[in-house]
Formats: structure tokens, sequence, C-alpha cells
């Protein structure tokens, strides 16, 4: 039985690394802003770095990148739930 | 080799296997714990926005540098985890149980220093319901309280994960796991990584808040 015909794409290590390697840069540069007391830097890190980790760990790690284009549509569906999720709240919470 | 990918029987066992169906039913998993979790990061934003400022004093006491330290074990370990899937597939089983095993050994290093943490925090008269706390101010309070509650739930599922790993290293050591079998560990893999992607999240939210 060939597991190949199914999932082709093998990714070597050195893609693994390198966005190893990316992630733990960005760590850095998240920790980096924190730490100079300005409360703007340390929000811009949380609302864009942050979610830039996750999302090599989805694609890469998860190897969501090479996969369907229905289970990339369903990971889609559930952050979108999310989403939907938090702007409700907050939005209630904010015009109340 | 006409049968559908996602149905195949394998010819040596007659055993049927749905591979496709196997990732699909994990990442489903993986949603409703995307969503657990988002419940709580929707209740740790709702609260910080009512109390901002108890919210930054109380980070100010968590260990930044212990925190730090545990993002990038974590980090390494995700590392290790998809190395271990890589290694299998390309049929190198030694490599991939070392990296499989040097996975689980990083889990017990963040635990290890989540024990020293809440240990140094138990100490200081710091959690739930304890007499110091009660007497702080109502932010404080549910800054702890997320914080032991967040961080004890993904400790469990860190230690969750640990526990499968070593299921998986012993299934691999038996040839269960193969280059042509292995969607138990790349599932493993999937678990691992939400686990990852959650603490990405933990870590400004409570260690850097301040």
């Amino acid at each position: 039985m060939q597991q190949k015909a199914e999932s082709p794409h093998i990714v070597g290590y050195a893609t693994f690394i390198k966005v190893w390697i990316a992630l733990v840069v960005l760590t850095g540069v998240l920790v980096g802003l924190s730490v100079t007391h300005r409360p703007n830097l340390a929000v811009l890190g949380l609302l864009f770095i942050t979610p830039t980790k996750a999302s090599l760990v989805l694609f890469y790690f998860m190897h969501l990148k090479y996969e369907s284009a229905a289970l990339k549509f369903m990971a889609s569906a559930a952050i979108a739930a999310l989403i939907i999720f938090i702007t409700l709240t907050f939005s209630d919470y904010l015009f109340r | 080799m006409s049968m559908p990918a996602e149905t195949q029987v394998a010819e040596h066992t007659g055993e049927h296997r749905d591979y496709v169906g196997a990732k699909l039913g994990m990442w489903i998993f993986v949603f409703t714990e995307l969503i657990l979790f988002g419940g709580l990061f929707v209740a740790y934003g709702m609260y910080r926005s009512m109390h901002a400022h108890e919210f930054h004093k109380a980070s100010g006491e968590l260990n930044i540098t212990l925190g730090v330290i545990n993002t990038l074990v974590l980090l390494t370990s995700s590392l290790t985890m998809v190395l271990s899937i890589v290694a299998i597939r390309l049929q190198r089983k030694r490599q991939s149980m070392i990296f499989l095993a040097s996975t689980m050994l990083l889990g017990a290093v963040f635990l290890v220093n989540k024990v020293f943490e809440w240990t140094a925090k138990i100490h200081h008269g710091i959690y739930p319901g304890s007499e110091h706390l009660m007497a702080r101010p109502p932010g404080e309070r549910l800054f702890f309280g997320l914080y032991f509650g967040m961080t004890g739930l993904h400790g469990l599922h860190v230690t969750v994960g640990v526990v499968v790993m070593s299921v998986m290293l012993a299934l691999v050591a038996r040839d269960k796991i193969r280059h042509d079998d292995y969607i138990k560990l790349e599932n493993t893999g999937l678990y691992w990584h939400l686990v990852d992607i959650i603490w990405i999240f933990l870590l400004p939210l409570f260690y850097l808040a301040a």
C-alpha cells in the first residue's frame, strides 16, 4: 500500500528547521517589544507577531499548507467562528 | 492500486484503513479544542478590559524568564515532533524514535518548569481561594484565577500529550507505525502542535502583559 498516493508531499527537514528559526526569532522580537515599556509596541506585537507565529505552526508544522481545499475551508470556518464569538462578545461589552 | 485513496485495504493483513477519515476526525477534535480555549481567551479579554490596571500589575509578578524558556522548549518540541513524522515517512525508524523521545523529554521539561513556577506562586500565598489572594483587588484575583485555570488546563494537555507520545513510541518500536502507516503519529503531531499554538497565545497574554 502506498501512502504516497494519498499525501504525496514529504516536506524535508530543512523547511521545518527554517520555520523553527523564524518562530524563535519572532519570539525574541515579541519579548523585545514587550520590555521596551511602550504599550503601543507591545500591543502591536500581540496583534501581529502572535498570530503570525500561530499561522507558521498551523500551515507548516500542522501541514495545513499541503492539505486539501476542503480541510483548509473547514479550518477557516472554525477560525471564523472563533472570531465571530470574540467580536460579538466585545461589541456587546463596548456598546452596553 | 486502483482503489480510492481514502479507503485502502492493506494487502498483507487485509486490514481496513481510512487515512483521510482519520485525519479529518483529528482536525475536528482540534477545532473543538480551539473553541474550548477560545472561550477562555474571550473571558480573559473581557476581564482585562474591565480591570486593565490590575491585570497589568498582577502580570508583573509572573516570571518572564520562565515563560520565555518554556516557549522555546515547546517550540523546539514541535520541531522534533514534526521531524519524527518526516523520519518515519523516509523509513528512518531509529531517527524517528529519537525525535519522538526528544519531544517527550521537552514536554517533561516544560512541566517541570511549570511545577517550579506554580510552587513559587503557592509559596507566596498566591493560589485560587487563598487568604492572601482574596485580600487583593478583584482584578488581580481574576488574573490569577485565569492564570491558574488556563495554564493548568494547558499543562493537563501537555501531560496527556506526553502519555500519548509514549504509546506512539512503543508502536513505532513494534513497527505498528511504519512509513506506509503513520496516521497515528501524524494525529499525535496535530494535537501537540495545537498545544504549542495555545501556549503561543498564553505567553503574551499572561507573562508579557505587564
